[in-house]
């Protein structure tokens, strides 16, 4: 019971203090999970990102839910995603309640552009991380560059290039062994 | 009953909506035209508060629309409702996973998919500084590139950017600070 608290807890404020969605959470879970708890590597992470991207539901969600499992299987899984969802149910709530048109507030505003340049070099920094464990030859390199401008400049959804990479993956390796 | 059918409604847009938070989007479009719910209208406003409050944004439309079907009891309902295909799925995927983590193929799976994700998050953290740092309209309009910045912010990214490479603390540090900062410089 005391774990699932904690589990509850740590993606509690992990989902208050993320702005912006599912990638945006990575710095925080890397600092949280990864380095101060030592739940989970790095690695196991960004897999969890890899696996949730193509099934069905809210990214951040998903891997609230792989890392709870891993901790205290169904009970952590169920305790972690409601604690990502919590603090934004809250403050939405309250929103709709007393402040309809909060978005139009300046100060507002202000924080919010602030916030977003904040996240915006703390996942530059995530990537750069990312890269340096992740991308460790020329076909790394090669379907990081193919995926992000795949990305930019495609309607193509996500999930076509999660799939065939993980087919690249499974193919190359066996052309090397042979 | 209505939190019957609000919990039915956004159960269905936690299973079928693949890719995260913006996905829904084209779900609850379908939603107002065929519950008349809430109007289109609503819809970008409810895009504008949930990116601009914490959690995910996906879950964040839930509980706004929710809210606003039926009241503090509709937005719980609708929030789970969403939350419990995840839920389901991914714990069936991960007795799976750990099963057969150690084989070979799922290695080799990962292996492919590692940079790919990492091309995923770089994409992500471009379309963010993007909206950001950088003003395409205006540039547009005077075709001057010193108006492709906001040189504010700019250098506030570059500055913050050190900072957290620099000194490592935790996430949440740099967060608060750049609300305030975001306040006191006018962002």
């Amino acid at each position: 019971m005391k774990e699932l608290v904690e589990i509850y807890l740590s993606f509690f404020k992990m989902g208050g203090v993320t702005f912006g969605g599912g990638y945006a959470m990575l710095p925080i879970l890397e600092r949280e999970i990864v380095e101060k708890k030592e739940w989970i590597t790095n690695e196991e992470i960004v897999d969890y990102y890899a696996i949730s991207q193509g099934l069905p539901g809210i990214i951040a969600v998903n891997v609230a839910v792989f890392i709870g499992w891993r901790r205290r299987g169904i009970l952590g899984g169920i305790a972690a995603a409601l604690g990502v969802v919590s603090p934004g149910a809250i403050i939405i709530t309250l929103i709709a309640m007393f402040l309809s048109n909060f978005q139009d507030n300046d100060l507002v505003r202000h924080a919010f552009a602030g916030v977003a340049v904040c996240v915006a070099a703390l996942i530059l920094n995530s990537v750069i991380g990312l890269w340096k464990k992740g991308v460790k030859n020329n076909l790394g390199i090669m379907l990081f560059v193919a995926v992000f401008f795949g990305i930019e400049f495609t309607t193509v959804s996500p999930v076509v290039f999660i799939l065939s990479a993980a087919a690249i993956g499974i193919l190359t390796r066996k052309v090397v062994e042979k | 009953m209505i939190y019957f059918e609000l919990f039915f409604e956004f159960f269905k847009i936690g299973l079928f909506a693949v890719g995260g938070g913006m996905a829904t989007l084209p779900f609850l479009r379908h939603l107002s035209a065929t519950t008349g719910w809430f109007s289109e209208a609503f819809i970008v406003d409810m895009i504008a508060i949930s990116e601009s409050t914490p959690g995910p944004i996906g879950i964040n439309m839930a509980t706004y629309a929710g809210y606003n079907v039926a009241g503090v009891l509709g937005g719980v309902v609708a929030t789970l409702g969403e939350v419990m295909p995840s839920i389901i799925i991914v714990v069936v995927v991960s007795t799976y996973l750990a099963k057969y983590s150690k084989s070979p193929v799922i290695e080799q799976a990962f292996s492919g998919l590692r940079p790919a994700v990492t091309g995923l998050i770089a994409a992500a953290g471009h379309s963010i500084i993007k909206l950001s740092i950088l003003q395409i309209e205006t540039y547009n309009l005077s075709g001057e590139w010193t108006d492709l910045f906001e040189w504010k912010k700019l250098i506030y990214f570059g500055v913050i950017f050190f900072l957290i490479r620099r000194f490592k603390r935790h996430p949440i540090t740099y967060i608060a600070a750049s609300a305030v900062i975001g306040i006191i410089m006018g962002f």
